[in-house]
């Protein structure tokens, strides 16, 4: 019968047991090992992904990556958190939709590999208590869900929740720009009505489907080659751990930090001569 | 002068636990326990009063002993086992009795402890993966015990605000497994087959029951007004809580799920409540840094907390299940209070 605070008796357990490798986030990195290895020839010979600037990301600590996002299937977070684990061997926990956590199957895949549901709890915790890296695209569905005539226009930043998360956190926020995911699953068309009937963001008709077929067309992207640039950190000058930061100073920082990728994704595709050949 | 401390819920496991954890302290002078039910373990100190299901009979016993601590173990968070009706009774009317005595103008109680479920916090996909003891719910609760629970969350509030020289403190336990205890998740992993959710496989939290006793009894030995959760640390999935237990798993379809369960509870194959659907759905975190603050130490993590529970099983798969203990009034009051018994001060 244990009374008071004695020490705890040293009980005999069975170490040659595989210790189960999902982590408190539901991350598997077993899984996430299996998954970048059926993913590296997609990202190395099909997106032919090539990076800029990858030092600034930091080797330890918490920090939020903000990326701009686009295409219909999203290719451009498979492609970052494959770049970055690859390289730099952090996992890295891809905030989205809690859409994906209530789909049986795809939620459970989705959560192994490393996605969390966007819940700004979520979000602090791992980049304050558990120091981590996270991607987060604050455009979200209205990124995503873009026409093909309107890709590389930067979606308005949400209400700039990132901001205030990465500064409750101390943890800087590291902007990159994407090229290529737009072109890889360009939508042509959407329907809002079969959208709301379906429950969806967007319904769309990619043009991946017509080159792979009604259903792949959602699935496989087509061959664009992706630059990814990684900006210097931003860092911002407030003190830590507030439970609220002034609005106003905290939309502009968003509003600056969109318009720093905006531009960056404009050099980008100042520079591209091909969306094939980069 | 010792503590005086009244135990409600004498008659369920962890009334029974609690006082005989109290019973070896050499600070605490008298233990009253109240119940409609017999205890479940043999005590020697503690006098047993019968009350009725609602606690009516509070007030007169807090006012005749003097009590100072008032420890509330009797809330029901497993709706398998009563109806509706009588978890309102237990958890909601039984509160409002216990406050109503414990706030009486002549009433002594300086503290109130409550062990009551992470429950409260529901589970639902938008939801955070570790809920703060201050993270509100997001969405209405569905279920009767959810309600029940919330409704006495409310009702201990509004007595914390209002008796401020009363320590109230609220213990939230995630569900709790042990080698003896009978809880709505051993259950699940003691049947036939233990359910799951085709294409989900949740992140769960598991305190194993030594740690629920040693809780409940650092909060009454420790001044912690408000909430804590209580909760092995880290977290553990369902199917490797299933796979370290050694138990199959039956799939229910992630559509129609509650008319899919029927049959298995009437094949008695196992048991579901549909807050344990929402559960083995998208599961549940809590956040455990407040305990641990104010200096708790967990014995078990989430995943110890399931492996001490499948080696108690693969023991009792030996050697059986005790026979329960059963109270005898007579012979306990024989040996309480009969002038025969020569009673020893250093025994206890």
């Amino acid at each position: 019968m244990p009374t008071g605070d004695t020490a705890p008796e040293p009980t005999v357990r069975s170490v040659e047991e595989p210790v189960p490798d999902v982590d408190a986030w539901g991350r598997s990195e077993s899984f996430r090992a299996l998954t970048r290895r059926l993913y590296d020839p997609i990202y190395r010979y099909w997106l032919r992904a090539e990076w800029e600037g990858l030092e600034h990301v930091p080797l330890d600590g918490g920090a939020l990556l903000v990326a701009n996002h686009g295409g219909a299937i999203p290719s451009d977070a498979p492609v970052i958190m494959h770049g970055v684990e690859t390289e730099l061997l952090r996992p890295v926990y891809g905030l989205a939709e809690n859409l994906f956590r209530q789909l049986p199957v795809v939620g459970t895949l989705w959560s192994r590999a490393g996605g969390v549901p966007a819940h700004p709890d979520n979000a602090y915790r791992l980049l304050h208590d558990d120091r981590q890296l996270v991607l987060v695209f604050p455009e979200g569905t209205k990124g995503t869900g873009k026409l093909v005539k309107e890709r590389y226009r930067l979606r308005r930043f949400g209400r700039g929740g990132f901001v205030e998360i990465a500064m409750r956190a101390g943890v800087p926020v590291v902007p990159i720009a994407v090229i290529g995911n737009e072109e890889a699953m360009p939508i042509l068309w959407k329907s809002e009505r079969v959208a709301k009937l379906l429950g969806l963001p967007y319904f769309p008709i990619t043009a991946n489907q017509f080159v792979y077929g009604p259903v792949l067309g959602y699935v496989a992207p087509l061959p664009a080659k992706f630059r990814v640039r990684v900006l210097p950190p931003v860092r911002f000058d407030v003190e830590p751990g507030r439970e609220r930061y002034n609005r106003g100073m905290v939309m502009d920082e968003s509003e600056r930090i969109r318009a720093l990728i905006q531009h960056e994704v404009d050099d980008m595709l100042r520079a591209r001569h091909s969306i094939w050949r980069g | 002068m010792g503590r005086r401390i009244l135990v409600t819920g004498l008659g369920t496991f962890w009334g029974s636990r609690l006082a005989q954890a109290l019973e070896a302290r050499d600070d605490v002078d008298l233990i009253v326990g109240v119940d409609a039910r017999t205890p479940r373990l043999p005590l020697t100190r503690t006098e047993f009063v019968k009350a009725d299901p609602s606690y009516a009979i509070l007030q007169r016993v807090v006012r005749a002993t003097h009590v100072d601590t008032v420890l509330h173990t009797h809330l029901q968070a497993d709706s398998t086992r009563s109806s509706p009706r009588r978890l309102h009774e237990t958890n909601v009317i039984g509160t409002m009795n216990l406050l109503a005595a414990a706030a009486a103008p002549e009433s002594q109680v300086r503290r109130v402890v409550v062990k009551t479920a992470t429950l409260v916090y529901g589970s639902h996909f938008d939801d955070p993966y570790f809920f703060r003891e201050d993270s509100r719910r997001a969405h209405v609760p569905a279920t009767p015990v959810e309600r029940s629970l919330v409704e006495v969350d409310s009702l201990l509030r509004d007595f914390a605000d209002d008796n401020p020289d009363i320590v109230t403190t609220r213990l939230r336990f995630a569900n709790i497994l042990g080698d003896d205890v009978s809880t709505l998740f051993s259950r699940l992993l003691r049947m036939r087959a233990a359910p799951e959710i085709l294409g989900f496989d949740p992140r769960l939290q598991f305190v194993h029951e030594d740690d629920v006793t040693r809780a409940l009894e650092f909060a009454v030995t420790h001044e912690l007004p408000g909430t804590y959760n209580v909760a092995g640390p880290g977290t553990i999935t369902w199917s490797e809580t299933c796979d370290t237990v050694g138990k199959r798993r039956v799939a229910l379809p992630p559509v129609f799920t509650r008319p899919a369960a029927i049959p298995l509870r009437m094949l008695r194959v196992t048991d579901l409540a549909p807050e344990t659907l929402a559960l083995l759905r998208y599961g549940r975190g809590v956040d455990t840094a407040k305990l641990l603050a104010a200096g708790f130490e967990y014995r078990y993590s989430t995943r110890e907390a399931v492996e001490a529970f499948a080696e108690a099983r693969r023991l009792e798969r030996v050697v059986g299940t005790p026979e329960p203990y059963v109270y005898e009034h007579e012979v306990e009051e024989f040996f309480r209070h009969s002038p025969a018994v020569i009673r020893d001060e250093s025994s206890s």
